[in-house]
């Protein structure tokens, strides 16, 4: 394309990687680009950990019998595989990563509104990652990432405060990221760049921003009941006290199923990014596919209770949840057909992020499709708390948030470290893990229709099979896992260097340098035009 | 490509920060940061709200009986103090758009005091509860009909203003640094806007105590007519 390379004059030679050197240079930088890598090494980390209590799960399950933990053990792994997994890698790793590198990019910023804060948050994640750790060495959790009470509360004699502890600090780095990304996003957009020209990478990060400010503050109280309560035993959830366990499950979920769009909707923006780029068309329907983004936030505070449709909750109040659950099928469905009808007729090239994408296509229809199962009342109370409803949100949070992390890591990895990293084996690892992945979360689905509870280290024998299965996909999908991450420290240093805009793709990021310089721009760009101008003769970058 | 250059960044070099394009830009994404962190505020302080009408609402007289114990003239004198502190903060601000620094600190100061007040007064009042074994927890005795209701009522009344109490003492630290920083004159007529928007976080804080007094002190039946 003719697009970019506005060849970079050689005093910008300098850019945010090279221009300062030192351990300190990078943990006192006020950069959201180093920042977005300081949050990229921690994710990554707390993602083998999280790893490792997988793996721990599913050799537990090659065989029928307890055999390799004990029951306590085995609800310690899979609670910290759980709380790893979605509170410190999930959660922040698209916005924390992607979206902190990219959002000032994307709108002609040359930073974050409040670049301190945004230090302040990966320091804050940081703490709360070394109260949970400090949990697991000292003897684990074994609640669920749920942390239901009273068993919590009252009964559970592991690590539950330092783990609560925490997650609550924790909390706070996600309400920071959530605050700078509106406050930016509002007042910092370059002239030109009005509401309806922004990329939809930065309408999803919007939307999770939306949530992560209004959702985050109601888990942290709940987390501070809990912890009150089992400090001083003042009975808020405990029934023989007066209390009712019920509330904390609908404190929690006021949040966490919020939260699963946390984990979706910066991914779902980087889909947006991936399928118009390699079918090198305009989005099919912008405007659809911005406000559903919104509508998934706003609908998404009011489905919590069909976690709760066999735990006590009225009738009434879970017919009323159910269909609220199923309305966010809605928005759901207009992105997956807005995708799908930018692909139609575009001049597909099968890049590899463009592989992640159309896996995430795939893998987040058959989730979303079996959520539909589980917001049906009837059916939940066969399908509540078995394997099934393990297999769908993995199918969302790990065949979805991943693949759209992948895809957009992949994707933007050029313009984060200026190398190029090698395709041949980045589309082979994206095909070893769609394979392992479905390998791995298919047969769970047809496990919990048979009846085979979550939770349990021991099982029936006629489970075995699938199980096997189950286990074998998941040492496929960590070998997907583990050559991106050798190719891609690999590349860093070896990889060919990358031109401003090796995709030939729209957007304000494309058009500095790779890597970018500390200031991003070197003047304000303006922008005069909508996003994903694709078609030839529009391409003149403005 | 048009040049969009940053002019207030030559006239401000002290004060702009680098990713603003000038000083406007820099108050509203200020201003908007804060509203937003208040949002996230409310919703915090909402659940709490949320628990405590689910708690009400199933157990109405332990909550009236609790309330009875309060002692509403120190209450009532911690509002008034409150809204006090509120006229002098709104003060504050406007001795800040006009560039007075002496009036500044001392409406500042003003506030500063209030805030200590409330504080003090509410150690007294925990005290007394202290004494009179209020506290929740295995040492809570009540002495009427209602007690394990009641214990549940106290349990949020130390939960809610203790929340409150610790949002009291981080603006009584915002105060002391606003203050500091005001005596050496860091605010000016064109820069005042720090001071509005720590003043927002204020207004938030007394607000919920406008909130919290009736719920907590007046919902038993006290007989006054």
């Amino acid at each position: 394309m003719s697009t970019v390379l506005t060849a970079p004059p050689v005093e910008t030679k300098t850019n945010y990687l090279n221009e300062s050197y030192g351990i300190k240079s990078w943990l006192l930088t006020k950069d959201h680009k180093r920042i977005a890598l300081l949050y990229l090494a921690a994710i990554t980390f707390f993602f083998a950990v999280g790893g490792f209590f997988a793996v721990l799960i599913r050799l537990e399950l090659i065989t029928p019998a307890g055999d390799l933990m004990q029951p306590e053990t085995y609800n310690k792994a899979f609670t910290m595989h759980g709380v790893m997994m979605i509170f410190f890698f999930l959660i922040p790793a698209v916005p924390a990563v992607l979206g902190n590198f990219l959002v000032p990019m994307m709108i002609g910023a040359r930073d974050l509104a409040f670049p301190r804060i945004n230090l302040l948050s990966w320091y804050i994640y940081m703490v709360g990652g070394v109260f949970t750790l400090y949990a697991m060495v000292a003897g684990g959790v074994d609640t669920g990432w749920t942390f239901y009470t009273p068993y919590s509360s009252t009964y559970s004699n592991t690590q539950v405060m330092a783990t609560a502890i925490g997650i609550f600090i924790l909390g706070f780095s996600s309400i920071l990221t959530g605050l700078n990304f509106i406050v930016t996003i509002h007042k910092m957009r370059a002239p030109g760049l009005t509401w309806f020209r922004l990329p939809l990478f930065i309408w999803a990060h919007y939307a999770t921003s939306v949530i992560q400010i209004l959702g985050t503050p109601v888990v942290a109280i709940a987390i501070v009941l809990v912890g009150l309560e089992r400090a001083f035993r003042i009975g808020i959830f405990d029934p023989k006290l007066g209390g009712d366990p019920i509330l904390f499950q609908h404190l929690f979920w006021f949040y966490s199923h919020p939260a699963v769009y946390i984990m979706i909707l910066p991914s779902m923006g980087v889909i947006s990014e991936l399928v118009t780029c390699f079918s090198r068309k305009k989005i099919f329907g912008y405007g659809f596919v911005a406000m559903s983004s919104v509508a998934i936030a706003v609908l998404g505070f009011l489905v919590w209770g069909h976690h709760m449709f066999v735990s006590g909750q009225s009738v009434y109040a879970g017919m009323v949840f159910s269909i609220l659950s199923y309305l966010v099928a809605i928005p759901s469905a207009i992105k997956v057909f807005n995708w799908t009808a930018t692909l139609y007729r575009g001049s597909i090239s099968y890049q590899t992020p463009l592989l992640y994408a159309l896996g995430f296509i795939g893998l987040f229809t058959i989730g979303g499709l079996t959520g539909l199962f589980l917001a049906n009342l009837a059916v939940d109370v066969h399908l509540h708390d078995t394997y099934f409803v393990v297999g769908h949100f993995h199918y969302i949070m790990v065949g979805g948030a991943i693949m759209g992390y992948l895809g957009g890591l992949h994707f933007w990895w050029p313009k984060i470290t200026g190398r190029l990293y090698p395709e041949g084996w980045a589309r082979l690892s994206a095909l070893v893990l769609f394979v392992g992945f479905n390998l791995t979360f298919f047969p769970q689905f047809i496990l919990g229709y048979l009846g085979m509870p979550r939770r349990y280290h021991a099982y029936p024998e006629e489970f075995q099979v699938l199980n096997v299965m189950s286990s074998a996909g998941a040492s496929i999908l960590a070998v997907g896992y583990i050559i991106p991450m050798i190719y891609l420290i690999w590349s860093m240093r070896y990889g060919k260097p990358a031109p401003a805009n090796p995709w030939g793709a729209t957007g304000l990021e494309w058009q500095i340098p790779s890597p970018p310089p500390s200031y991003n721009f070197e003047k304000t760009p303006v922008v005069t035009e909508e996003p994903y101008v694709y078609s030839h003769e529009e391409a003149q970058v403005v | 490509m048009s040049e969009h250059t940053a002019v207030a960044a030559v006239e401000h070099p002290a004060v702009l920060q680098h990713q603003f394009d000038d000083l406007e830009q820099q108050m509203d994404a200020s201003t908007l940061g804060m509203w937003v962190f208040l949002l996230t505020e409310i919703m915090f302080f909402g659940g709490l709200f949320a628990a405590y009408t689910v708690y009400r609402a199933a157990y109405p007289e332990g909550f009236a009986a609790g309330s009875l114990r309060l002692d509403l003239m120190l209450g009532g004198l911690n509002t008034v103090v409150l809204i006090a502190s509120s006229l002098t903060m709104a003060l504050a601000v406007r001795a800040a758009q006009l560039g007075k620094r002496q009036d500044l600190v001392a409406f500042l100061s003003a506030t500063l005091g209030l805030g200590l007040v409330f504080l003090v007064v509410k150690v007294f009042e925990y005290h007394h509860k202290y004494v009179e074994r209020l506290i929740p927890g295995p040492n809570f005795f009540f002495d009427g009909p209602h007690a394990a209701q009641a214990h549940m009522m106290f349990c949020f009344y130390f939960a809610m203003t203790g929340m409150h109490a610790l949002h009291m003492v981080v603006g009584v630290g915002l105060l002391t640094y606003f203050i500091a920083k005001a005596r050496s004159g860091r605010y000016t007529a064109q820069y005042y806007w720090p001071v509005e928007v720590m003043g927002l976080y204020w207004h938030f804080v007394d607000i919920v105590w406008i909130f919290l007094f009736p719920l907590l002190y007046l919902i038993g039946h006290r007989g006054v007519h």
